[in-house]
């Protein structure tokens, strides 16, 4: 037992304006949320209700298990779009007859639960999650198919979500559709690619052309029951496995068939029993500074994530600036890579590197907590190699096996981002706080970059340089890089999994590191050549 | 001397037996039914004896095979408990016949106490106060009883209010006597709207001496059966002289028959202390613990020693205190008393000092035939136990029994336990105003409602809820140690429905960082909650609530009241909801046989027709209750997958 010590000080006038920035942010973050949960608008939810059907998040906390807990993925998708935020589209991963599923459930109170664009990523978000994890897919289906006028931007990429179906249903991974509504056209292969179909009775509709199409291309006069009824499908084609009398029922067929998947997890199962924290996960609302360019200690962070608050460091008198060491998170052993002092050295990149091999070794999960401004630049830095060292971190990094969780906490910034696995550098999970920023780097610093590269181009060109123009221009540039580098337009543009109350790490954490689970944890055997 | 007992009975009173028997060094003989086949009684004896079958006409109510079953266990003495065969004279004949001890009065004077008539003659021969029959009944002798000579238990008595009923009333008393009893004889007495019920403990010898050891008074009766009984009786309390001459009344009733061992003689008296014999009961009382607790009396090892043929002291003990008995049915008061059967998952009373025996001067004594986990069956009486408090004071005793009750653990089966505690936390009663009009004046209506209201039953259904999580949690396969319930996008509560007896209770719950948030329950705070104990502030009250699930069924136990509920399945089975209505072939066939016809009164799984399909037959099944509507098919079609074979209707859709 290594127990971390915490040097927090709640009574501080600055925890304390820290923490009403964060309760400020997360405040605005619940109404951010709530446009989610509102779906199409009290018009259509109010309409949908009077047809009897349950809403999607409705359908989704009754398939779950009661008192389960639940984590919805990319809940702002498309924020900042001209769409419905959430993308007509509810995620997530929940506990379904004890096991652990990835849910999907179109909403149909946004336009008809058609699929736009974002939608359509953020689906292709949570195939990509099913299929790395292993976890089982349940789709929720009422969606009128694609938005039509958007078709370009769906129609070709949109085929991949029957591809992911089938390919799980290949790879073991068991599929199964609950289908409440319209299924129709492309629709119709959601179900024709699932292992388990159930139908509800007299709502369900699921057929490749409807009577108009069927009429324009055959003339057969036809109708929705007989092209695509749930009672046609359950007795004639056979196309449903299970007939439901109405979507409560179709709810219970849906867990009775999880129920007799007889699921194993193929991962390690984690320590039976485990400490909490010992400090209160509550103290992370003020730890975080209002200005990103104040450093704070990680560790403050591990002490009330981690089990027990033990963290056992390695190399702490190295590349001190990145703190490496040995946890575990309800249960789960973990790597922990978390940034200190911001930027990295060709120290902190060297540790970073060996630190990772070790995990591969191990076949230990790892969790990298960002507040990164980058790499060091400057001529001692470049002549020292930290290009070959910050590449060598991010070698490590794309070429390590074992299952990755990111956690912006802070800055994200530059090369920092990739080298702590961002996004494109594929973590299983990445979930950010309300305080986090990413971006090539930060918004006065790129502002700046941009006014000296204007003002040398001025000069060169022997033109006078305008100051007020300057002073316009660097203005102009930080709000929008600094509104771009926000976590919830980046949450929007699907570059994270989505935005947390920081008090809630541990308990996403846990979720996260139980569906990595699901799946074997094996470490890389070999990496990249590495230039030394 | 006696050395192996055979009771020849069952539930508490064989266990009452046995624990003076095992006291006294006495090894002990049960006899069973099958369905008494593991009850505690049973389980307790040193042997047992199985009588085959269930009822008690098979059983309990067969000489034959009890005496065969004391003789084959080697039992030397047979002592008949109450009810059943307890004043049975031909069986007390028999007991002797076969050589073997018998633990009660003489045969003739069971005899001479089993006929109704003969025994108010001797009586009012002794100088024992009786009601004089009313031979020419007229207007001024209403209301009337008629009773049956044979009778006991409230059998074969009739009320009769109006001249002009009379007839009618002689004609069903007789046929109702003669059926039960296989005496016809009736008589008719002066019928006393608010008597009471009072009641002396005798206890005689072979040499002469006879005991009143103490009056008890039992007014509180519903149906004619005592609910609720106590010693010594509020009324002769109150009234100057009266125990005296009951207890001299008494004796010569005893002492008319040559009576021996342990009886009840029993008085009806109005307010003002005047009394008349009812009846003796030449056997041991349900009631007799309230006895021995202000006496200290073991009336079971008297009834052993007289029946061994030992003399009594001189007199009897002094009684002190107050003891008061209730007793616990297992039935409905609110829906006419209806018996209820089932498991009694769990069972339990708070504070109980003594079993079948008491001690000191004050405690509580339960003397209960069930366990947790034993099956109340429909065969027998549905008396689940007796409680009974004793203390210095009757108030004292009142309060401590009412306490015992309302905080027991009664689950499984629906009791008159929530009625006695109204009773004894009644003013009336505490005023000692008890008689057998008891529940008529205070509305049995008010007196049965449930201790928890509906506001109780509402918090109740929120613990269970709540205990119900944790349990979920802690049975969870996966992520079991993640906060309850969690939500990152939160969109709605958890819900969980339980109906109880004041209506539906939909629990909409949500424990977040900021604790229970839950609809309807603004300013409830959660302080703790496992599966089996939920700590609620209310209002600034902390309170406790204990819960307990099995299956559907939750019972939830806290100082607001017992509530029992019933969960509500979040899905409900499909086969329920489709219910009435068309019968479709399930695939193509021949209709080889059609059971019923059109118009047809049906039962739920009834079979209507049969469909031969692949060599096999398929039988297709009423799926409720109703009428047969269309029977669109007959014997030899071919009909198609999908086809209608049948409509039922229920009643309600048909009208």
């Amino acid at each position: 037992m290594t127990v971390l010590r915490s040097g927090v000080d709640t009574t501080a006038t600055e925890f304390a304006a820290n923490r009403e920035a964060m309760l400020a942010k997360l405040a605005d973050l619940d109404a951010e949320h709530a446009k989610a949960v509102a779906g199409g608008g009290e018009k259509y939810v109010s309409r949908h209700r009077a047809r009897g059907k349950l809403l999607a998040r409705e359908r989704v906390e009754l398939l779950l298990d009661p008192d389960s807990p639940f984590l919805e993925l990319s809940p702002l998708a498309a924020w900042g779009t001209d769409y419905q935020v959430g993308g007509s589209l509810v995620t997530g991963i929940g506990v379904v007859e004890g096991v652990e599923c990835l849910v999907n459930a179109s909403d149909p109170t946004v336009k008809g639960g058609a699929i736009n664009p974002w939608g359509m990523r953020k689906g292709f978000r949570a195939a990509d999650i099913a299929a790395q994890n292993g976890l089982p897919t349940v789709n929720l289906v009422e969606s009128g198919g694609a938005d039509l006028p958007t078709q370009k931007e769906i129609f070709i990429p949109g085929g991949r979500t029957f591809r992911d179906l089938t390919r799980s249903s290949a790879a073991g991974v068991p599929t199964v559709a609950l289908v409440f509504g319209n299924s129709t056209a492309g629709g119709a292969y959601l179900p024709g690619m699932s292992d388990h179909v159930v139908m509800v009775k007299d709502r369900a509709k699921v057929f490749l052309g409807g009577p108009p199409l069927v009429k324009m291309a055959t003339g057969e006069e036809s109708d929705d029951e007989s092209l695509g009824g749930a009672e046609m499908h359950a007795r004639v084609s056979g196309l449903a496995d299970y007939l439901a009398v109405d979507e409560r029922d179709a709810i219970r067929l849906g867990r009775r068939i999880v129920a007799r998947l007889n699921w194993r997890k193929r991962g390690p199962a984690p320590a039976a029993d485990y400490a909490e924290p010992e400090h209160d996960p509550e103290d992370l609302l003020g730890i975080v500074p209002t200005d990103l360019k104040v450093p704070f200690d990680p560790r403050e962070v591990i002490a009330r994530v981690v089990d027990g608050s033990d963290f056992d460091e390695f190399k702490p008198l190295y590349g001190s600036s990145l703190v490496t060491g040995w946890a575990q998170v309800h249960g789960y052993p973990v790597g922990i890579l978390a940034n200190a002092r911001g930027v990295l050295f060709s120290e902190e990149s060297q540790k970073a590197t060996q630190f990772i091999q070790l995990a591969n070794q191990t076949n230990t999960p790892l969790l990298f907590l960002h507040n990164t401004t980058g790499y060091m630049v400057g001529k001692e830095y470049e002549q020292g190699g930290i290009i070959k060292h910050g590449a060598m971190m991010i070698n490590a990094v794309s070429n390590s096996k074992v299952p990755h969780i990111s956690v912006l906490m802070g800055s994200s910034y530059g090369a920092g981002h990739y080298g702590m696995c961002g996004r494109a550098y594929d973590p299983r999970f990445l979930f950010a706080w309300p305080s986090a920023k990413s971006a090539v780097m930060g918004p006065q610093q790129l502002a700046g970059v941009l006014s000296i590269v204007m003002r040398q181009g001025a000069e060169a060109r022997g033109q006078a340089y305008n100051e007020e123009h300057d002073a316009a221009m660097r203005a102009m540039v930080e709000n929008q890089i600094e509104a771009e580098s926000l976590p919830t337009f980046l949450s929007g543009m699907l570059y994270d999994d989505g935005i947390i109350d920081p008090r809630d790490t541990r308990t996403v954490l846990g979720i996260a590191l139980s569906a990595v689970h699901t799946t074997t944890v094996e470490g890389a055997d070999s990496f990249g050549v590495f230039r030394m | 001397m006696i050395t192996s007992l055979l009771v020849a009975n069952r539930g508490e009173i064989a266990r009452r037996v046995f624990r003076t028997a095992r006291d006294l060094g006495i090894a002990t003989v049960a006899v069973h039914s099958d369905a008494d086949a593991d009850s505690p009684h049973v389980r307790e004896a040193d042997a047992a004896v199985r009588l085959p079958g269930s009822s008690p006409a098979e059983t309990y109510l067969r000489p034959d095979l009890l005496i065969r079953a004391a003789l084959d266990a080697g039992a030397d003495a047979v002592h008949p408990g109450y009810g059943f065969l307890s004043e049975n004279a031909e069986f007390a004949r028999a007991v002797l016949a076969a050589g073997l001890t018998w633990v009660g009065p003489p045969v003739e004077a069971i005899e001479r106490m089993g006929s109704k008539i003969e025994s108010k003659l001797l009586m009012a021969e002794a100088g024992v106060p009786t009601l004089t029959d009313v031979a020419e009944p007229t207007e001024a002798d209403l209301p009337l009883l008629v009773k049956a000579s044979a009778g006991g238990g409230g059998r074969g008595m009739r009320v009769v209010r109006r001249l002009a009923d009379l007839d009618g009333e002689l004609a069903a008393a007789r046929s109702e006597a003669a059926s039960a009893f296989g005496d016809p004889t009736v008589f008719v007495e002066p019928y006393l709207e608010t008597g009471h019920h009072i009641e002396v403990q005798v206890m005689a010898d072979r040499h002469g001496t006879v005991w009143a050891v103490g009056e008890r008074e039992c007014s509180i009766q519903r149906r004619h059966q005592k609910v609720v009984e106590e010693a010594p009786s509020p009324l002769v309390e109150r009234t100057p002289g009266m125990r005296e001459r009951l207890f001299d009344a008494a004796r010569k009733a005893a002492g008319a028959i040559g009576y021996e061992g342990a009886g009840t003689v029993e008085f009806l008296a109005d307010d003002a202390g005047r009394f008349y014999f009812l009846e003796m009961n030449t056997r041991l009382q349900v009631e007799h613990p309230v006895t021995e607790c202000v006496t200290g009396l073991d009336l079971v090892a008297l009834q052993l020693s007289v029946a061994e043929g030992a003399p009594l002291a001189a007199d009897p003990p002094e009684s002190a205190g107050h003891a008061i008995e209730v007793r616990l049915y297992a039935e409905d008061p609110a829906l006419d008393w209806r018996p209820q059967s089932g498991t009694l998952h769990h069972f339990a009373v708070p504070g109980v000092t003594a079993h079948f025996t008491a001690a000191g001067e004050r405690g509580l004594r339960l003397d209960s035939g069930v366990e947790s986990g034993s099956v109340v069956g429909v065969h027998y009486d549905p008396m689940l136990a007796k409680v009974i408090a004793w203390a210095p004071d009757r108030t004292a005793a009142a309060r401590a029994l009412a306490g015992a009750l309302a905080g027991s653990r009664v689950h499984g089966v629906h009791t008159n336990r929530d009625l006695l505690v109204r009773v004894l936390r009644h003013p009336a009663f505490l005023a000692g105003e008890t008689d057998t009009a008891f529940f008529d004046r205070h509305g049995l209506g008010a007196l049965s409602e449930p201790l928890a209201d509906k506001d109780t039953e509402a918090l109740s259904a929120l613990a269970a809820a709540l205990a119900d999580a944790e349990a979920n949690r802690a049975a969870a396969r996966v992520l079991g140690r993640v906060p309850g319930g969690w939500r990152n996008v939160v969109s709605q509560p958890q819900v969980k429905v339980y109906t109880g007896v004041t209506g539906e209770h939909e629990v909409r719950y949500r424990v977040g960082r900021a604790g229970l948030a839950a609809d309807g329950f603004t300013g409830v705070r959660l302080v703790s909650a496992t599966a089996r104990a939920v700590e609620l502030e209310v209002a600034g009250v902390r309170r406790r609530f204990e819960v307990t699930a099995v299956g559907g069924s939750v019972w939830v136990d806290s100082a607001l009241g017992p509530v029992a509920l019933t969960a509500v399945d979040r899905f409900p089975d499909p086969a329920d909801q489709v219910a009435a209505g068309s019968l479709l072939a399930p695939m193509p066939g021949t209709v080889v046989r059609v059971a019923v016809s059109a118009g047809d009164s049906v039962t739920a799984g009834q079979p209507l027709l049969w469909l031969e399909a692949m060599k096999m037959e398929h039988r297709i099944d009423a799926p409720t209750d109703g009428v047969v509507a269309e029977l669109p098919v007959s014997a030899g079609d071919q009909v198609d997958v999908g086809r209608v074979l049948a409509v039922v209707r229920t009643a309600e859709e048909g009208s």
